[in-house]
């Protein structure tokens, strides 16, 4: 069986001024229905830029793309990357829907958020306005506006940062998405209100039955919510697995060190942070091994220059579990 | 007491918001409704809640940034509530700040160079060695390589960026430094590098710490002691670990909830605390405890008498109906 999304081998880069920034190189993952994938890493990793070339959203006069975007629904197959723009705004906010950090800058401040949502609905479906306004503040109700009838003619600074990331939810869910894409839900909300809106994406997941692929860098929320977790690292998928496998069995250089350098609120307090050395590196100069062996504590138990010179692949490490490094799961586990 | 080197007793402080053009009623934003504080010398107080709490104002107000509307702020044995800003200048040797953002808060135009020394140029004071040679050697102990003192900020990522800001901070020997969100805008891998050089720096130069941030894992990190604070209001104050462990305030106990812990298996079987609802405006708190309108456990008493705070166990709570 085919899964919803496939990613296969998808490079994105920009040319600019300084020469080319690789932002995603080599990129292959899938997603399937009802499941949710997080996509953990730091700042530049290349995290939001593969999503949005799975939303079709690079303006391909400034992005040099390549590989494939497979989306497979009822009606076939498409490739976000070599489908006409016709197609792709036909799946876009239908089939794959997306939410985005910020709600204030995500939502047009010149119009009601009734307004935003109906056109979302009348740019999918058949119907008139009165229809799409019932749809409207059936969905606003869904997503726990209180008072939804009379909230629907509201501005969006009307609204509280929480309560603007439930619009945003109602607007992204009102075709009843296949694949919901959130970059970063939560990072730009309190703690309290955090929680709030996770379970709110979790009892969305589960009315619609949809696949979600959550963009973070909070590795608590990635426990809370995920199934399945990649883990990038300037541009590269480095790990991937089960997210049990993930926080237990780490494989990869990168993602021990990430895992052991986020303070806890159940460790004890005072102990000391372990901390990963120096800071990504350039996008636009890659080093030719791999990316991250500057920073690796691992690549001495490698022989030789390997690590320095040649760049590893992503294999299967453990069951279900692959890795990009030179070294065996047992031979990382051995040293740690 | 004089084992504090930083005394606040009822600290208040109120925002007129402007009229405006179209006639908009005036408001007063009550952002800091009579708070209590004090830090230890070498101790880390780690000052929480989440945003509009009014925490950051509590931290500047605290350095006299703005004047406090009522309450005092002793300093090292000095109330220092009622002096003019040049009455503060030699005070302000000793007291420094650590900005959330490392972008907005360096100057763009001056080298890391004049950045990290400014606060000599400002005291007018020569270290021992020579104004260069010290810059060198902090920009060494923070992180920086001696050799970019001639750069200027956007040369630097992020993490450098705080390096610098930090570097400023602790130039001319301060007692006392608040750092405002020092880590929040940083990534995971470079958050734990500046949190362990802020740990070392203290117990090389005996600073004591006013540690605002949102995030509580970080602050169960840093902080000896924690002040749990709420739409103005302090709710608790507890020893680190006291509070994390046995939290009395329903508004701790559901913010420690809240705060995702990155194991799954933990996560998954974790009972939580969801709160209803948003902050209200700190224009119109609610009466009584502030908490009220969220919390679970509220009652009338809650609806119309302020809770003092009080101990419970061994921290301070502010709350009727304690845990």
């Amino acid at each position: 069986m085919s899964h919803l999304l496939e990613v296969k081998n998808l490079s994105v880069s920009f040319p600019t001024d300084d020469g080319l920034v690789q932002a995603t190189d080599d990129l292959s993952f899938h997603l399937d229905l009802g499941e949710t994938l997080a996509i953990v890493g730091e700042s530049g990793c290349g995290k939001s830029v593969s999503s949005m070339a799975i939303m079709g959203l690079h303006n391909p006069k400034s992005t040099q793309i390549s590989g494939q975007v497979l989306i497979n629904t009822v009606l076939g197959r498409t490739d976000v990357i070599t489908a006409s723009s016709e197609e792709v705004r036909k799946l876009r906010g239908g089939t794959v829907s997306m939410i985005f950090q910020d709600p204030m800058s995500a939502l047009h401040p010149y119009f009601t958020v009734g307004d935003q949502i109906s056109e979302a609905w009348l740019l999918h479906n058949d119907g008139t306005k009165s229809d799409a306004r019932k749809k409207t503040i059936e969905m606003l109700d869904l997503v726990g506006i209180p008072d939804a009838k009379s909230r629907v003619d509201s501005y969006p600074h009307q609204f509280s940062g929480g309560m603007r990331q439930r619009v945003m939810i109602g607007m992204a869910l009102i075709n009843q998405p296949k694949i919901l894409i959130a970059d970063e839900p939560t990072t730009a909300l309190d703690v309290t209100v955090q929680s709030q809106i996770l379970m709110l994406l979790k009892e969305m997941q589960r009315e619609f039955n949809m696949a979600v692929i959550l963009i973070t860098h909070d590795l608590g929320v990635v426990a809370e919510v995920a199934d399945r977790v990649n883990v990038m690292y300037a541009g590269r998928l480095v790990e991937e697995g089960g997210v049990n496998e993930i926080y237990r069995n780490p494989v990869h250089p990168y993602t021990i060190g990430l895992l052991a350098s986020v303070p806890r609120v159940d460790q004890a307090h005072g102990t000391r942070l372990k901390t990963i050395p120096g800071q990504p590196p350039s996008l636009i100069s890659l080093p030719s091994g791999c990316a991250f062996e500057p920073r690796c504590e691992f690549a001495k138990y490698v022989p030789g220059e390997i690590c320095k010179v040649t760049r590893p692949e992503v294999e299967l490490k453990l069951i279900d579990h692959h890795a990009r490094c030179h070294l065996t799961a047992q031979e990382v586990r051995s040293h740690l | 007491m004089s084992e504090n080197i930083l005394e606040v007793r009822g600290l208040l402080k109120y925002f007129e918001s402007s009229g405006g053009v179209i006639g908009r009623k005036r408001q007063t934003i009550k952002a800091v409704g009579g708070v209590d504080i004090s830090v230890g010398i070498g101790e880390t107080v780690g000052l929480v809640g989440e945003s509009g709490c009014g925490k950051t104002t509590v931290g500047r107000t605290i350095l006299k940034l703005y004047e406090p509307t009522a309450g005092s702020i002793i300093f090292q044995g000095q109330d220092i509530t009622k002096f003019s800003n040049s009455k503060m200048k030699p005070l302000r040797a000793q007291m420094q700040i650590i900005f959330q953002d490392p972008y907005s808060s360096l100057n763009p135009r001056h080298t890391v160079g004049d950045i990290v020394a400014s606060s000599f140029y400002i005291h007018k004071l020569t270290p021992e060695g020579g104004i260069k040679k010290t810059v060198q050697e902090l920009l060494e102990r923070v992180g920086l390589n001696p050799e970019h003192i001639n750069r200027f900020p956007h040369e630097f990522s992020g993490g450098q960026r705080q390096r610098i800001g930090i570097a400023r901070a602790i130039a001319i020997r301060p007692k006392f430094i608040v750092a405002d969100e020092p880590v929040s805008a940083l990534d995971v891998s470079i958050q734990a590098q500046i949190v362990n050089l802020l740990d070392d720096l203290q117990k090389e130069y005996g600073l004591s710490y006013l540690f605002v941030a949102h995030d509580l894992s970080v602050v169960q990190h840093i902080s000896d002691r924690v002040v749990v604070m709420y739409l103005g209001k302090v709710m608790e104050v507890a020893q680190t670990q006291a509070l994390f462990q046995s939290p009395h305030h329903p508004y701790t106990k559901a913010l420690l909830s809240a705060v995702p812990i990155p194991d799954p298996a933990i996560e998954r079987s974790r009972e939580r605390i969801i709160l209803n609802g948003d902050l209200p405006s700190p224009a119109n708190p609610p009466t009584g405890c502030v908490f009220n309108t969220r919390c679970w456990k509220a009652q009338d008493k809650c609806r119309s008498v302020a809770p003092q705070l009080l101990q419970v166990g061994a921290s301070q709570v502010a709350c009727h109906f304690p845990e």
